[in-house]
């Protein structure tokens, strides 16, 4: 469905393949503009003390979170367009070779199809983890998704359910994705009840949410931020473990503001605290939402209720994305204890812009500048 | 008979016949396309499709080809056509399809007179298409995994759901194993192998095909059937299961009901090719069309597609052709599109019911005493199961918070409170007295 994906799927190609495709997208502008608006800070929460690990990145820790559920379970399948030769951004890189032609394959070309043939798979007691191949091309599966996978258990009063299919696909922005390679469609599903959507920001959360969602009884989306799957780099325990859903992290303590975001955005607001600190010397809270539902309603309020501040940042467009959902709730849950009024900083109402995409984004700057609002509010 | 007869059938017709000398370094670098033609040593390379050339300019035309032809196995008499095409089945269980595909008409009956009593929120009959539900449920295993679309009661009825059962959906009564959730005649039967009836249309169709899949990884020998009527084999979904299903090589039975009406469209306003089973060969699908007032002729088709499924894991689709004789649902009056002769001539002339009676009578089989006996007792079962599900309370309403996952989320719990403590406080503004407490 892609025309070429990002650069990191260039890389990938075979060298004739890049020829072509280099033609049709420049490489050294597509690098340096991927890499503008975010530095990757590498995880520091549950440290692997004493864990064997390995340096490696986000596609990586996806791809050794897949091999090890085709290990772990024999009746899990892999599928999707293009899966069989590794993917268009290596996460299932030999994997088919590994584990055979029945258990990782390509798919005919069709979203739609490919839900529901997942949600085929799960009924019938297999594990199906199906892969979309850009966030940005679920819509024709969205029928699929919200009123069969997520409505599977409740209306047949369970006596079915889909819960082992995981649905994985890359999303948001990448630098030039435009239109169709860049959006963060999160909050059109987190209004779908029996679903549960989850946004790792890197390699280590990567790999041990993916394997909670495979092994979770529930349908999960698994929202891959597609410029991290090389530029996240870090030590990933090399052990299989998983990370809980609907768990948010705090990943840098303050008593200031509160920022709250998931996926790319947690290293935009990382550098955003690091700014706050030497501009205006105060120290902000920052938040990893990690699940997006079910969310961690407690973590948020506890430190909203602490800092009185709080700004919500996201890449989706503003209105009817998933801020909206948190600062309603905050404000609800929170009222007596805020200073100022929760802030948004997200996507303009616009469609994903190629080549505004710098104006696009809720970069540091912007997120920087909400948080000079709260504090003279 | 066979399908396989039938394919090849078909394939002589239109003159293909299964050799090839692609060359092989071709063959190496894009795979195998499906052998479904004859080629000469100057056929054309492309990967996508293995033709020869041809030097003069040809459109091809659907009328190029004759359309599938409809298989009977006895006409309307209930005289068989082809000694050799009889099922010989014995009396006993011919009986057991009689009785109930009559036993389905007369809860038909009782249920959508209930509804226009207001007594049940909505009904869908399935007059003139219950040979189609028993003569496949017949053919098939009791453990082939079936997804239906809503028009597939009598499915269940030959598996064993029980009165009881069907009453207990219709009211959403305690008894419900849905738990009430769902509207009318969406039933599941998870011991029956029945999945959960949805009101999207064709979404089913390609998770019949991923759970062929499965069933095929796991070695179980089972086959899937998915049922879906001429209107839902227009949506995209019907579309992506056929071709996963090809492609992906699952043994799954596409069973179409052709009852000439969705709603209110007429099949010409829905398709302009050879209906349904005539998209077979596109998909490299095996097809058949079968006479679908014929219970024999939907119980041989089944069965051959079954076993072809299993036994070289690919799919088969049935389009039973027949005649939606009861109006689309409760909410809909048909004559505002069709007239009420015509609906008359098929439910007098072309009926799956009366067909096999006359079968069952020339066999001596069945006579007019045994008629009488079994309608009476029919009424009386469906009454009776009737007036206990219409007794039966609701599900206690806290129901309604279950089941939206595995285990119920913090937020969830704290929704369920709410309306707890709001009900106490308002709790003459409720139905309580209906719902469990």
């Amino acid at each position: 469905m892609a025309l070429t994906g990002s650069m990191s799927f260039l890389r990938s190609l075979s060298y004739p393949s890049r020829i072509i495709l280099a033609r049709i997208n420049c490489v050294q502008n597509a690098s340096r503009r991927s890499a503008s608006h975010f530095s990757y800070v590498a995880d520091t929460v549950d440290a692997a003390d004493g864990q064997a690990t390995s340096r490696i990145n986000m596609f990586q820790a996806i791809n050794n979170a897949l091999d090890t559920a085709l290990k772990t379970d024999d009746t899990a399948v892999i599928f999707g367009e293009d899966v069989a030769f590794g993917g268009v951004f290596r996460c299932t890189l030999g994997l088919q070779d590994k584990y055979g032609k029945d258990r990782v394959f390509n798919t005919p070309l069709s979203e739609q199809g490919i839900a529901g043939f997942g949600i085929g798979v799960a009924a019938a007691g297999s594990t199906a983890i199906a892969e979309i191949q850009f966030a940005d091309y679920i819509f024709p599966a969205f029928d699929q998704i919200i009123n069969e996978a997520a409505k599977f258990r409740y209306r047949s009063g369970n006596l079915f359910n889909c819960g082992s299919l995981t649905i994985r696909s890359p999303c948001s922005a990448v630098g030039h994705g435009a239109l169709y390679h860049s959006q963060s469609p999160e909050a059109y599903f987190a209004h779908t009840p029996g679903l549960k959507v989850v946004i790792p920001r890197g390699p280590r959360k990567a790999k041990g949410l993916l394997l909670s969602c495979i092994q979770d009884p529930d349908p999960c989306l698994f929202l891959e931020p597609k410029v991290l799957y090389r530029a996240a780099v870090e030590d990933v325990p090399t052990e299989d473990y998983t990370l809980p859903l609907g768990k948010a992290d705090v990943l840098v303590e303050g008593d200031a503001v509160t920022l709250i975001g998931w996926g790319t955005q947690v290293h935009v607001l990382h550098e955003v605290v690091k700014l706050a600190k030497e501009e205006m010397g105060v120290k902000c809270e920052l938040i990893d939402l990690v699940s997006i539902l079910p969310w961690d309603r407690e973590t948020i309020f506890k430190s909203v209720k602490k800092t009185g501040r709080v700004i919500v940042a996201h890449e989706a467009p503003l209105t009817g994305g998933f801020g909206a959902e948190l600062a309603a709730s905050i404000q609800e849950e929170c009222f007596l204890h805020l200073e100022a009024p929760v802030q948004r900083v997200t996507g303009f109402d616009t469609p994903f812009p190629h080549i505004f995409e710098p104006f696009y984004l809720p970069d540091k700057w912007r997120c920087l500048d909400a948080i000079k609002k709260v504090l003279k509010y | 008979m066979s399908l396989r007869h039938i394919s090849s059938a078909f394939s002589r017709r239109i003159n293909y016949a299964g050799a090839c000398c692609l060359p092989k370094k071709f063959a190496r670098q894009y795979g195998q396309p499906a052998a479904i033609g004859r080629y000469d040593e100057e056929s054309a390379k492309f990967p996508g499709a293995r033709a020869n050339y041809t030097n003069s300019l040809e459109l091809v035309h659907p009328e190029s080809r004759e359309p599938f032809a409809v298989y009977r196995v006895m006409d309307r008499d209930g005289q068989v056509l082809n000694a050799e095409e009889e099922p010989k089945l014995d009396q006993g269980f011919v009986q057991k399809m009689y009785k109930d595909m009559t036993m389905l008409n007369t809860m038909d009956r009782i249920l959508y007179e209930s509804q226009r009593q207001g007594r049940i929120s909505f009904y869908m009959t399935n007059y003139g298409e219950e040979g189609t539900h028993i003569g496949s449920a017949a053919a098939l295993k009791p453990d082939d995994l079936v997804y239906g679309q809503y028009r597939e009661a009598g499915v269940l009825l030959w598996r064993g759901f029980t009165l009881e059962e069907f009453m207990n959906q219709c009211y959403g009564n305690c008894e419900d194993e849905g738990k009430g959730r769902q509207m009318p005649v969406h039933y599941g039967s998870k011991k029956l192998n029945f999945v959960t009836i949805s009101s999207p249309l064709s979404t089913q169709m390609p998770q019949a095909v991923g759970s062929a899949y499965a069933m095929k990884r796991s070695g179980s020998g089972n086959c899937v059937i998915v049922y879906f009527g001429d209107g839902a084999a227009s949506e995209g979904d019907a579309h992506v299961a056929f071709n996963f299903a090809a492609t992906l090589e699952c043994p799954v039975v596409f069973f179409c009901r052709n009852n000439g009406f969705a709603i209110s469209t007429p099949t010409h306003e829905q398709y302009r090719g050879d209906a349904v089973a005539g998209r077979g060969p596109a998909f490299g699908i095996t097809a058949v069309r079968v006479d679908g007032n014929d219970v024999f002729a939907v119980y041989n088709a089944t069965k051959a597609a079954c076993n072809l499924a299993i036994q070289e894991n690919k799919p088969v689709i049935i389009e039973a052709m027949t005649y939606r004789v009861g109006h689309h649902s409760t909410s809909d009056d048909s004559s505002a599109y069709r007239s009420m002769e015509e609906v008359n001539l098929w439910d007098s002339t072309d009926q799956p019911i009366a067909r096999l009676r006359k079968y069952m009578e020339q066999k001596g089989w069945w006579n007019e005493s045994q008629e009488n006996e079994w309608k009476e007792s029919t009424r009386k079962q469906v009454l009776k199961a009737f007036a206990e599900a219409e007794k039966r309370p609701k599900p206690n309403w806290k129901e309604m918070f279950h089941d939206v996952y595995q285990d119920m989320p913090s937020h969830l719990r704290s929704q369920m409170k709410e309306m707890e403590d709001h009900v106490a406080k308002y709790k003459d503004h409720y139905p309580l007295s209906s719902y469990k407490s």
